[in-house]
């Protein structure tokens, strides 16, 4: 029973498991006022995203620049439904229609559209966001995957998704808020979200979906349909001459990482108080791929770091130089894919890891007999391989 | 050989009949029939582009054929997936050596394990003891039984050729289809290599496509000579060998 339970979390991964618990239940909540609390909240929910391309392209080596669909679809699916309550017959008394989203009234609705009617149920909500966006993904990867539409091809036509999506929020103001995108939520269920205390607990509920999400990641990735996807990624045919439907695991893949990113957009909206296009495009949908490559595409607590990372130096670098930024973001792309393909993960387990276990065993051995300290600090370089990614694999199955 | 007259059932573990594919009006394979019997060694030799690697292509499904019909034990392939001609029983070794080099040898072995094939089965799939005994086993057969935790990737060409052999092995088929199987190995890794052919090839039919004429010789029970996409000879190494038109196309004019 354990020893199958320690196959899929080896001693590393629950170590480094808890080091990010660590970091983000008691050291950044007792460091951070609740402003910039928020804030790494905020970021945490693009970790969602980063974490989902983690399984479908570094894992299945499925390029989707199209993320930010599902992470906008959660997203407005929870800002549907609170924006139905805020806006009760009460609220909405000054409008021609009371009772009716103030946007539609804006755009001379006189109904509540059809669609937004199951909103109005938050059990429905739960399940909408997660299954609109799934279904969304199954209905794109099962068209594309089963004609055998890979690569290059398949990150373009997510990226015309992204496009498409987001021109048609813009174009139905009406139904969709439009180009401000759906902004003033108050209430859930009658509490509150606006005020500290809810965005505290805000912040440990996002936490508790991000690691439920981690152990499920966890999971898949050491699961045999893990090593498949890996498989796959190298000899596509080969897999598919073992006796397996290839199209299947892509497609599962891609609606498991629709599934976090939709989770990740939930959250956003209950966090930042709205939802609104700019979400749901090319841009941030690159930029999630940012998140995920730099804090390495093989390791899913990687894409946390790296989201964590990248957000917090484009805040504290845009507040001095805005139209900076995004040269920087570039460069830091291209620096690290060049530099450091497997991202901050790849260059922990190949260079810091190694070392940090020397030290360990340098500490252990000091003891018993002092002289040895001097000959360990030079034994890691030989174990360190060519690949960072074998380095990575052997270190978790060698535990 | 006495040939069945239509492409009706026959008792034979492979029946080709009638078989054309043609890539914007070239006929790589031209109205091609052959036979392959129950526990058969069947060598393809050729020249280049005789068509042979579009035959074994045709026959696991990875290309689709234009005319004609492959009947595995009395199935038809040609409107088979490549994945459900696999559960049929059809086992196919490429001509590169393909193995995940990203995974280790007891990983490799393990994906081609017959079970666990679908999404559900895969995210459940045990390492149970029946799997471990089964890998080990193979790899033993393979000579590969002290590099099961190593990287793929770091095995020698010869051993990545082994290896894929043995993952075809673990999936037991009924036909198995070998594209040069010793391509590109030393004179001491050809020898293991018949001798592990030998060993595997007891109760199965084999086909398999090969241009060392010495290995020919060793392990085929009988040669088909493919030519622009026809077969031109059939039978008996010896026979083959000694036929004129064979001579012909093999030494010019």
């Amino acid at each position: 029973m354990s020893q199958g339970f320690r196959s899929y979390l080896p001693k590393s991964d629950a170590l480094n498991m808890a080091l990010l618990a660590l970091l983000l239940v008691i050291i950044l909540p007792m460091s951070m006022d609740i402003f910039r609390l928020n804030l790494v909240g905020k970021y945490l929910t693009y970790a969602f995203v980063a974490l989902g391309l983690v399984l479908c392209w570094g894992y299945g080596g499925i390029l989707s620049l199209g993320q930010g669909v599902f992470f906008g679809l959660g997203g407005y699916c929870m800002a549907m439904f609170l924006k139905l309550e805020a806006s009760s017959p009460e609220n909405t008394a000054i409008q021609s229609t009371p009772g009716i989203p103030d946007f539609m009234d804006w755009n001379q609705l006189t109904a509540l559209p059809w669609f937004w009617e199951p909103f109005h149920n938050f059990g429905f909500t739960l399940i909408a966001v997660i299954m609109v966006p799934v279904i969304f993904a199954f209905i794109i990867s099962v068209a594309m995957f089963k004609r055998r539409v890979g690569g290059v091809y398949f990150a373009i036509i997510t990226q015309a998704v992204a496009a498409i999506l987001t021109i048609l929020i813009i174009g139905q103001q009406g139904y969709t808020g439009g180009v401000n995108g759906i902004t003033d939520l108050r209430t859930l269920k009658g509490w509150d979200i606006r005020t500290d205390e809810a965005k505290y607990i805000l912040y440990f509920v996002c936490v508790g979906f991000l690691f439920a999400s981690l152990f499920l990641a966890q999971f898949i990735r050491k699961s045999k349909l893990g090593r498949l996807l890996v498989a796959m990624r190298d000899k596509e045919d080969r897999v598919r001459f073992s006796g397996y439907d290839v199209s299947n695991f892509k497609i599962f893949v891609f609606c498991a990482a629709a599934a976090f990113s939709a989770i990740g957009g939930a959250m956003f909206t209950l966090q930042v108080g709205f939802m609104s296009p700019t979400f749901v495009g090319i841009v941030p949908s690159i930029e999630m791929v940012i998140f995920c490559a730099v804090g390495g595409r093989l390791s899913i607590l990687g894409a946390v770091y790296g989201t964590l990372i990248v957000n917090w130096a484009k805040t504290s670098f845009s507040e001095s130089f805005p139209e900076l930024w995004l040269f920087a973001m570039g460069a830091l792309f291209i620096g690290v894919v060049m530099a450091f393909p497997d991202g901050l993960a790849g260059v922990y387990s190949s260079k810091i890891e190694p070392r940090l276990k020397a030290l360990l065993a340098s500490f252990r051995s000091a003891k018993p007999q002092p002289p040895a300290q001097s000959t360990p600090p030079a034994a890691p370089k030989a174990p360190v391989s060519p690949k960072p990614l074998e380095t990575l694999e052997t270190l978790e199955s060698g535990s | 050989m006495t040939t069945p007259n239509t492409a009706t059932n026959t008792d034979f573990v492979l029946a080709v009949e009638g078989l054309t594919v043609s890539f914007d009006g070239f006929k790589a394979v031209n109205d091609l029939s052959f036979y392959v019997d129950e526990n058969e060694i069947r060598v393809i030799i050729g020249p280049n582009g005789a068509g042979k690697t579009t035959v074994l292509d045709l026959i696991c499904g990875r290309t689709k054929a234009t005319e004609g019909s492959i009947k595995f034990r009395n199935k038809e392939l040609t409107k088979m997936k490549e994945h459900q001609i696999v559960h049929a029983g059809v086992g196919r070794k490429f001509q590169n050596p393909s193995i995940y080099d990203d995974l280790t040898v007891f990983e490799n072995l393990e994906i081609s394990f017959p079970r666990g094939r679908n999404v559900w089965g895969a995210l459940t799939f045990k390492r149970t003891a029946e799997v471990i005994n089964k890998v080990e086993e193979i790899a033993d057969m393979i000579f590969l039984k002290d590099q099961l935790n190593k990287q793929a990737a770091l095995l020698s060409h010869g051993q990545k050729q082994w290896l894929e052999i043995g993952m075809l092995l673990i999936q037991d088929p009924e036909l198995l289809m070998l594209d040069e199987p010793v391509a590109g190995m030393s004179v001491a890794e050809r020898k293991q290599t018949a001798e592990l052919l030998n060993k595997i090839t007891k109760n199965r039919s084999v086909i398999v496509i090969e241009h060392d004429m010495q290995f020919v010789a060793d392990i085929a029970n009988r040669v088909t000579v493919l030519h622009q996409g026809k077969v031109l000879s059939e039978g008996t190494m010896d026979r083959v060998q000694n036929d004129p038109k064979v001579k012909e196309v093999y030494l010019g004019h």
